[in-house]
Parts: structure tokens; C-alpha cells; sequence
């Protein structure tokens, strides 16, 4: 059983038919309801329901303070190599962009996390590209040794593994695993990645269920917002985390909302997702799945992020870097620009500010 | 699924309430009482014949139409449950069984873990298992899993006529669960029956309710019309009902460039 | 020779078929369950069965119930 059974349902839902059929009374209808279906929140998702934002981010809000209280948990991501087979045509690290690839040495993991851990980050997303013959499993394995010294939450962002590796992972001390479709759509999700194992869509598709049965705590999956209608993928991803939550009861599953960012290369998004659109998108998350975890990265400036904080963001990550490593010592390129470059203290005291209590540390493994 | 009949172990049934055939002032108005009810499915317990005492079968009262819903009221365990399911079978009485695995006799609420063990084994046995819960969300996941037909959750403790005290918790079940829910025990009054059934239950077994009514005849018929009301309002799908405070302040006005 | 009835002792002064006993008690027949030493025997056995020494027998009725 695998999430694509799901998915064949309603990947070819005339999408303009139903939202050209959706009324007022609709959109009203739902936002009175305690339990959305999918249809609900397909309605959320419409073009007419962005004019009940306002509508929405009461109710958004609620339910967030009601099921999270007013805390974030903040983390920080650090790049452990940027070499990768992958030819995605979105990607700065892709393998036709020039440019010298990088990888941290054990001695430098400990350095950048020593570096990360100053600032008072003990959550951690550990990062690679797709190299199966530079960021082995057992080179991930053994950063994440000396990390577990530092951090008491670990989660990986790399390429999709079979159960086996993330059982091998959770056992190393890793507890989350974060793995973004990038699209749903299987041609355009072929026409993006040009070459490369990343090519393989179901493989893919099913990493996140293979890392719930693996024992991962905490599973985070998205797609990349741009590569497809917005409105589509916002609504298959959001049954992607519903189908996940109802089969693993004790995983905590959580939508992150990467947009299309600057990066070289030139790759233009096939789809705009403005502002209102992304507000859009994390309020009709929240109301279908009112404990899902929503996480924001610094992707977004930080006035964006400010304004996004009640709207049912649990999840924030400061004073990032992109590039492999990069907190101990700069170097080479970046995966993506950051727009918001405000420190972890400064993070911290706008929250503060803003009434919300910033967390650093939700939980330790023993 | 909106489905106007009730399908239940192959049985299509037209009426979504069930009955029951207890603490009636005589049997004769057992009769009575499930003709105007227009139910189709009735419960009733088994027990020893008191050989000074003998009563007469309640059977005998129960018209041809209804299927009968035996269940194992006395059964402390899920092995006790299983016997008198075994023996209410053989006694003809078709294979349905409604199981009551109950050792607490304060508030008489059912041990949910003896009826899960119970219902897996009935169900291997080719029995259609109706098993009355308190409403939990795992353990009716359970009971899915190991062949239950039906979730029987109580809606109050029997016999309390109190009406529907776990209303969040069904509303879960509802939600979540892909077998009939029938809510059981602790309906008072038509009502909660129509609330039940508005809420999105499948079924409701009344018997308290009708059996102690000053006419439990004229009680029948007004849960009958309680069920069905309940269950068209709840296809008819409710207007919108504002249950959220308006705008405290915008959050949504940083788009507009405010 | 001693029987167990519902729970209860009993003697009977000799071997009895099991159908001559239950009509010694003038109950009525129809519908009525019986398990004979734990296992529940159908009307047709009724006839067949000798009740001995030691036997238990339990006689069950559907009654009201919710």
C-alpha cells in the first residue's frame, strides 16, 4: 500500500471544473465545520476562498494556539556536502552547475556544530545532495555520531533511502526525516529532473511512509511551490500528510512550504505563488489538519515570516546557512539565497516581542 | 458513505433504529411496542430458566420480521462472552451477536479490551459481531481490524437515560471509522436519537427509553420518527453554523500592504 | 446419582433421557438451550442423550434484555 494508490484518485480531478462550481456558501459552509474532508479543503484551496483569508486566519490561529500554544520550535540547518548526481533543473547544487563541490570532515561537523550550538540551537536538519559515493550512508552516519553529542534533535534531508538505511539512521540517533515531493505531477516531476536517480518518482513519493515504518518520529514532507499549479500541489500534499498521519498514529507529520527561490542557474517557476497565495496555502493546511506541524525556513524574508507566525507556523528555522557548512567558517556556494538573515537572538526576541515563546529543545532521546 | 439502507452482515435494512426487549412491564407489550417501533433489529439476553419460575420465551414476541440481535449481557470476560455467543447460535437465533463483556456493576461500562479479544474470535466463527464500547478511537480501530460489523459506542451508561454525554467521542468514531456506528445505551429521549443520527451515526439501539415509558407503544413511534428525522436532516447536509468568534484583530491585513 | 442443574445439585434416582427430564420440569420446549457438560447439544440430540452421574447441565432461555 503506498500513498499513490491515494493519489491515482485524484490526480486527474478537473481542478478547474470544481472550482469554477465552488460558492460562497460553500466556502462558508466549511469554515463553520469541525472536521474537514478533502473536498473541504479543496474548497480552502480555491480562488474564491482567498477572499475569506481573513475568515481563515481567525479560525487558522485558534486552532494553532489551541493545539500548540504560542511556542516555536526553532532550528537550523546545516549542509553537510553539496556533491550530487542530480541534474534538477531548480537546483543550485545541480550536476551541470559548475562549481567546486564541498564536504564537511568529521573534524569540521564538530566544528560547525559546536558553531550551530552557541547560538543556541539544539534542533538540527542535516544536509546533503545525492551522492551515494561522497555522503554515503555511512559518512551520514558517522556526522550524525558526533552530532547526537550536541544536539538533542536530529532530523536528515537527503536523498531517499530504503527502510533499512533509516532504520540504520534511527538507531544513530536520528529522529526526524524531512523529504520534499518537489511536485506531485509525474511529467512535470520528469521534465524537472533532467537526470539523475532523483528521476525515480515512486521511489521517492514512497520515502517518507519508509521512514515512518523505519521509527522516525517526526516526518516533514512538501512540495517545492512554483514547479506546478500551487493549488494542486498544495492539496495533494496536504492528502499526502493526512494519509500519513491516519496510517502512523505515532508519527508526527508536518507540510513545509519551500517557494522558488533565486539561485544560478535560471530556472523560471512554472506557477506564481505570491504572498496571499502562500498565506493561503498554510491556512487551508492548518484547518484540514489542525495537529499538523508547519515549518517555515528562512527562505522567506523575515517580514514575510513576522506576519506569517499567527497563521499557524510551529516550526521556524534562524540564522541559516545554506552553504556546507558555514557557521564555523564561509565557503563556497549556497544552495539558495536566504532572505531572512536575522540571528537566532534576534529571532528569538521577536518572538518574545510578539508573544510567543521560542523553543529550542522539544524533547531528549534517552 | 451516505447510503440510504443499512447493509449490516449481508442484511439490508430500512430502519436505523434498533430495539431492545428489557425492563418491559409485560410481554405482550413487548409485541406491541416493536410493531410500532418499525425496527428490524431487536436484542435480547439469554439466561438461566428459573425451573420454580419458568418464563416464557421472549421470543415468542418478537415478530417474523425483526433479526434477531442476541446479546451476551452477563459476560464478564471475553471466554464468557464466546460461550453464550456459542450457545445463543446454536439455540437457532441466526448469527448475530450484539457482545456485552461488563464486570463492573456500578455503571455497568463494558471492558473494552475483553470485547476486542472476544469479537476476534467470534468473528473467525462467522459471526456478525455487534460489540458495545465505551467510545475509543484505537480500540474501534481494533475491532475494525479483526472483523467487527458494526461499532456499537454508548452514548451514556446504560440505562441512564442521559443522552449523548460522549457526543465529542462518537463524532470521532463517525470521522474516522469505516463501520456502521451504532450508538448504544444512555438515549432517553427521540431527541438524542435525532441528534445521533444528525451527528452522522448509522443506527441507535434504544430500550430503556421506550421499555419504562408510560405508553412505551406511543415512546416506539416517537423514536421511530426521532431516527428518521435525524438521519434525513443529517443528508440534508446542515446550513452554516458560525461557531467561531469574528476578528479580534486582522492577521491577513499585511497583505493588503496595511 | 447427583447432577448439576444451572448451577445447582441435584439428585435423580436413575439414568434419564435428557428430554424426559426437561418435560419433568414442564417447561416448554421451544427454543430452549441447553449445554450438556459444556458443549450446547440441538433439540434432535435431546432425545439421544443419557443423563449420568456427574453430568452438568445448563437450561437457558432468551429472556428481555437491552
Amino acid at each position: 500500500m503506498s500513498f499513490y494508490k491515494e493519489y491515482k484518485q485524484v490526480k486527474d480531478i478537473d481542478f478547474n471544473s470544481f472550482f469554477d462550481q465552488v460558492t460562497k456558501y460553500d466556502v462558508e459552509k466549511v469554515l463553520a465545520k469541525d472536521r474537514l474532508k478533502r473536498e473541504d479543503f479543496l474548497v480552502l484551496l480555491s480562488p474564491l476562498a482567498n477572499h475569506y483569508l481573513e475568515e481563515m486566519a481567525q479560525k487558522a490561529h485558534q486552532l494553532t494556539v489551541q493545539n500548540f500554544g504560542k511556542v516555536i520550535c526553532l532550528y537550523a540547518p546545516l549542509y553537510l556536502a553539496n556533491y550530487c548526481v542530480n541534474q534538477c533543473a531548480y537546483c543550485g547544487f545541480n550536476v551541470k552547475n559548475g562549481f567546486k563541490r564541498d564536504k564537511l570532515t568529521l573534524n569540521q561537523v564538530a566544528q560547525e556544530a559546536k558553531a550551530i550550538v552557541n547560538k543556541g540551537i539544539k534542533d538540527l536538519v542535516v544536509l546533503t545532495g545525492e551522492s551515494r559515493k561522497h555522503s554515503p550512508v555511512s559518512y551520514i552516519k558517522d556526522s550524525i555520531k558526533i552530532l547526537t553529542e550536541y544536539f538533542s534533535s536530529i532530523a536528515i534531508e537527503v536523498y531517499p533511502m530504503e527502510t533499512e538505511e533509516y532504520r540504520e539512521l534511527v538507531e544513530a540517533g536520528v529522529d526526524g526525516l524531512t523529504i520534499y515531493q518537489e511536485t506531485y505531477d509525474e511529467a512535470i516531476y520528469d521534465q524537472v529532473h533532467i537526470t539523475g536517480p532523483k528521476k525515480n518518482y515512486r521511489f521517492r513519493l514512497d520515502a517518507p511512509e519508509r521512514g515512518c515504518q523505519a521509527g522516525m518520529r517526526r516526518v516533514n514532507i512538501g512540495p517545492l511551490l512554483g514547479l506546478d499549479d500551487w493549488r494542486k500541489e498544495a492539496f495533494f500534499a496536504g492528502l499526502h500528510a493526512d494519509y500519513l498521519q491516519n496510517k502512523y498514529l505515532d508519527t508526527e507529520v508536518s507540510l513545509s512550504l519551500p517557494r522558488l527561490r533565486p539561485h544560478i542557474g535560471s530556472f523560471q517557476p512554472n506557477s506564481i505563488v505570491d504572498d496571499p497565495a502562500l498565506v493561503q496555502i498554510i491556512l487551508a493546511y492548518r484547518l484540514f489538519l489542525p495537529r499538523l506541524g508547519i515549518s517555515l525556513s528562512t527562505r522567506e524574508s523575515d517580514q514575510l515570516r513576522d506576519n506569517l507566525l499567527p497563521l499557524g507556523i510551529t516550526k521556524m528555522s534562524a540564522e541559516s546557512s545554506t552553504f556546507v557548512g558555514g557557521y564555523a567558517e564561509n565557503r563556497g556556494v549556497n544552495q539558495f539565497d536566504i532572505s531572512d538573515d536575522r540571528t537566532v537572538a534576534e529571532v528569538k526576541e521577536l518572538l518574545l516581542a510578539r508573544g510567543y515563546q521560542p523553543v529550542f529543545k522539544d524533547w531528549q532521546q534517552i | 458513505m451516505i447510503e440510504e439502507k443499512l447493509v449490516i452482515g449481508g442484511v439490508k435494512l430500512e430502519s436505523r433504529l434498533f430495539t431492545g426487549t428489557g425492563k418491559f412491564p409485560s410481554k405482550e407489550v413487548i409485541r406491541e411496542t416493536l410493531e410500532a417501533s418499525n425496527s428490524q433489529v431487536v436484542t435480547m439476553a439469554l439466561r438461566r430458566v428459573d425451573f420454580d419460575n419458568p418464563e416464557e420465551n421472549v421470543i415468542n414476541y418478537i415478530p417474523d420480521n425483526f433479526t434477531l440481535l442476541p446479546n451476551t449481557s452477563g459476560a464478564r470476560t471475553a471466554e464468557e462472552v464466546v460461550r453464550i455467543a456459542r450457545i445463543a447460535k446454536a439455540a437457532g437465533c441466526g448469527n448475530w451477536i450484539k457482545i456485552e463483556a461488563i464486570s463492573d456493576n456500578k455503571y455497568l461500562m463494558p471492558d473494552n479490551q475483553e470485547t476486542i479479544k472476544a469479537t476476534e474470535i467470534l468473528a473467525k466463527e462467522g459471526f456478525v459481531v455487534l460489540p458495545y464500547i465505551s467510545p475509543d478511537l484505537m480500540v474501534a480501530k481494533r475491532l475494525e481490524e479483526v472483523g467487527a460489523a458494526a461499532v456499537m459506542p454508548l452514548g451514556a451508561p446504560i440505562g441512564s437515560n442521559r443522552g449523548l454525554k460522549t457526543k465529542e467521542l462518537i463524532k470521532i468514531l463517525i470521522d474516522e471509522i469505516e463501520l456502521p456506528i451504532i450508538v448504544d445505551a444512555g438515549i432517553g429521549k427521540p431527541s438524542h436519537a435525532a441528534e445521533a443520527m444528525e451527528m452522522g451515526a448509522d443506527a441507535v439501539l434504544v430500550n430503556t427509553a421506550i421499555a419504562t415509558a408510560n405508553d412505551p407503544v406511543k415512546m416506539a413511534q416517537a423514536f421511530d420518527y426521532a431516527v428518521q428525522a435525524g438521519r434525513i436532516a443529517y443528508l440534508a447536509g446542515p446550513g452554516a453554523v458560525k461557531d467561531y468568534a469574528s476578528a479580534s484583530s486582522p492577521l491577513t491585513g499585511f497583505l493588503k500592504g496595511e | 446419582m447427583r447432577i448439576k442443574v444451572n448451577g445447582q445439585e441435584e439428585s435423580l434416582e436413575q439414568e434419564i433421557k435428557l428430554i424426559e427430564f426437561l418435560e419433568s420440569k414442564g417447561l416448554e420446549l421451544d427454543r430452549l438451550v441447553i449445554e450438556y457438560n459444556k458443549r450446547v447439544v440441538s433439540g434432535e440430540e435431546w432425545d439421544d442423550i443419557i443423563l449420568k452421574d456427574q453430568d452438568s447441565l445448563e437450561v437457558l432461555r432468551f429472556v428481555g434484555g437491552g
